[in-house]
């Protein structure tokens, strides 16, 4: 299966990615490489095998629960790029209409 | 006088700093003045924080004048790769999106280092979010290599590796996610470790890959590696993925260097076509000098390692596609309004910054992720990488039924020049074929110098590998050949590097240290 501009296209639109005409046509190219190569994985002999997610066995953690410091308001908001009455102040979320 | 000091091991330096010999503003001072000397052409630092470190020296020589119990390592001053959050000092992981940045907090690790008393002495350079084999997707321009300034010092710690080759700092913080530690030592005749996935906090390490990524040293000698290891691992109750076991006993197995009776798996599937002729040979060469000093040598079969570079391809960047989201222009770093848009949405504005504060290379690895990740495709791509991932860690174990340890060469090949891959992502990522096994299993993994290549006068680098929680093996085995390569070499590899104070201190690229 070989990936499309359309398709590029709309997967930097779901990563939040405005990418530029030029930058569409040579991540076409690259992408269609890697993708080639990464799909050896597809003749591996897999089946019957469990999927592996994480390098260790994990359990689950806990601790106590009791509260301990975190950030001041004012930390969080060091590296803020807009900030107002001790808020993110960010873009407009909804359309106008 | 000062100059020399730089040319100590750090273990040298905490036994003068210890014998009241030398201070650590002295010892401090000396590494600065070096940065000073070569960095204009290495370009190993983003950041150097002069005032920042010579403080901690001071405090650390008051205390020790006033006889308090100090930390062995206390005054040994060390680099930390700007991937690490590092309250009051800029961290950009060599990324646009995050210039200026300045984390509100320490990550564990370097709160470790402060509280051993070890001076900071800046922050190293690396492939934007950790993501490349040269430093040449460093937002800020990369890293040259000491032995040869035309040629990559290895990534993502780049920056970590030519700090420790030229000089400039005795140890240097690593993380490695598919070779990022022990690639970068390959190149420039360092040390590195990359140990078991779990012994080292991760908490305030900017993650890329969070099932893959782990810190670990950087230094010259296998001894001073070990030092750092033991500084920097131990359980965290902030990283509850981290081991709650005591860290292995590195250094005492470094100083043994016991290997009669260990049974050295070579592995088949690393090291034969692809691999440079003056690779092969040092590394055939290093497997011998381990046998004369007692060990056994078997070959074991991986056959499963064949797919590993394709599944990591696939792991990667599904995680850091998800990682990576996080940057989203709201709470901190970078934001862009886009051009000829009145009033953006949130949405819009997303989009607009995470174009300009992204380079290439991650733009690529994030859209690869979300395509692996997407519905319809992920059972045929990431799906199919997580089996890959344990047919590879079934290999390890098996393995390690036959071998204490297993070996290869790190790299296939000496450092290339800065330019050579760079527009042939899948060369690039052929860099990291050796090392990447490890992080799939999460197996710790060492690389040392085994020589210099015959055909180029470059460094080689020769990998071993041990079972998880095992990171002594790693170096009982690294500091026993490192005894024998260097009674072979007469003295250091490193004292076989160009003089870099020689060369003009003209810098090539866009530098945007601060201090």
């Amino acid at each position: 299966m070989s990936l499309t501009r359309d398709d590029v296209a709309h997967l930097a639109s779901l990563a939040r990615i405005d990418l530029s005409e030029a930058e569409l046509d040579r991540m076409l190219g690259e992408l269609t490489v890697i993708l080639d190569a990464v799909a050896l994985v597809q003749q591996a002999p897999t089946d019957g095998v469990e999927p592996m997610s994480h390098p260790l066995p994990l359990t689950n953690v806990t601790r106590p629960d009791v509260p301990r410091p975190g950030l001041t308001a004012e930390e969080a908001l060091s590296g803020a790029p807009e900030q107002e009455q001790q808020r993110f102040l960010v873009p407009r979320i909804l359309a106008e209409d | 006088m000062t100059s020399d000091l730089t040319r100590l091991t750090a273990s040298e330096m905490s036994d003068l700093l210890s014998r009241k010999e030398i201070s650590s503003v002295e010892l401090t001072q000396a590494h600065l003045d070096r940065t000073a000397a070569v960095d204009g052409t290495v370009h190993s630092y983003l950041h150097v924080d002069t005032a920042g470190a010579l403080a901690a020296a001071k405090a650390v020589d008051e205390k020790r004048a006033a006889g308090a119990d100090l930390h062995l390592m206390a005054g040994v001053p060390i680099a930390v790769k700007d991937v690490m959050a590092t309250k009051g000092l800029p961290t950009t992981c060599g990324s646009k999106m995050l210039e200026g940045w300045i984390p509100p907090y320490d990550a564990t690790l370097v709160t470790k280092l402060r509280a051993a008393g070890m001076p900071i002495l800046g922050k190293t350079n690396m492939d934007e979010f950790a993501m490349g084999s040269s430093t040449e997707h460093s937002a800020w321009g990369p890293s040259h290599n000491p032995w040869d300034l035309t040629r990559i010092p290895g990534g993502s710690g780049g920056g970590s590796s030519s700090v420790v080759a030229s000089f400039q700092a005795p140890l240097a913080i690593g993380t490695d996610t598919g070779g990022s530690i022990r690639q970068p030592a390959a190149v420039t005749g360092t040390v590195g470790t990359k140990p078991t996935y779990g012994g080292v906090s991760r908490y305030g390490l900017v993650a890329l890959a969070s099932s893959l990524d782990q810190a670990g040293p950087c230094a010259r000698t296998v001894l001073d590696t070990a030092l750092l290891h033991a500084v920097m691992g131990g359980h965290d109750p902030r990283d509850s993925t981290s081991i709650d076991a005591p860290v292995p006993p590195v250094v005492e197995a470094a100083r043994t260097a016991d290997v009669s009776g260990l049974t050295i798996g070579v592995v088949k599937q690393l090291g034969g076509a692809g691999y440079q002729a003056g690779v092969r040979a040092r590394f055939d060469e290093s497997v011998q000098l381990l046998v004369d000093r007692g060990a056994k040598v078997v070959e074991v079969d991986c056959p499963n390692f064949d797919y590993a570079l394709a599944a990591y391809y696939l792991i990667l960047p599904s995680e850091a596609s998800s990682n990576l989201a996080k940057f989203d222009a709201m709470r901190y770093g970078l934001r862009v309004r886009p051009e000829g848009v009145d009033d953006p949405s949130a949405e819009q504005v997303m989009a607009a910054s995470r174009d300009a504060g992204f380079g290439d290379e991650v733009k690529r690895r994030i859209i690869l992720g979300t395509y692996a990740l997407s519905s319809g495709y992920y059972d045929a791509y990431y799906g199919q990488a997580q089996k890959v991932r344990r047919l590879i860690a079934d290999d390890f174990s098996r393995a390690f039924e036959v071998a204490d340890v297993l070996v290869s060469p790190t790299a296939p090949t000496t450092a290339f020049p800065i330019g050579e891959k760079l527009d042939e992502p899948m060369a690039m990522y052929l860099n990291d074929v050796a090392t990447i096994p490890a992080n799939l299993a999460g197996v710790p993994g060492m690389s040392l110098p085994s020589g210099l290549a015959d055909e180029d006068g470059l460094p080689t680098g020769i990998q071993i590998l041990a079972p998880a929680t095992m990171d002594e093996r790693l170096y009982a085995v690294g500091s026993a050949l490192e005894r024998a390569l260097v009674e072979q070499w007469g003295g250091p590899l490193l004292d076989r590097a160009p003089d870099l104070t020689a060369h003009p201190s003209a810098h090539p690229t866009a530098d945007p240290k601060e201090a």
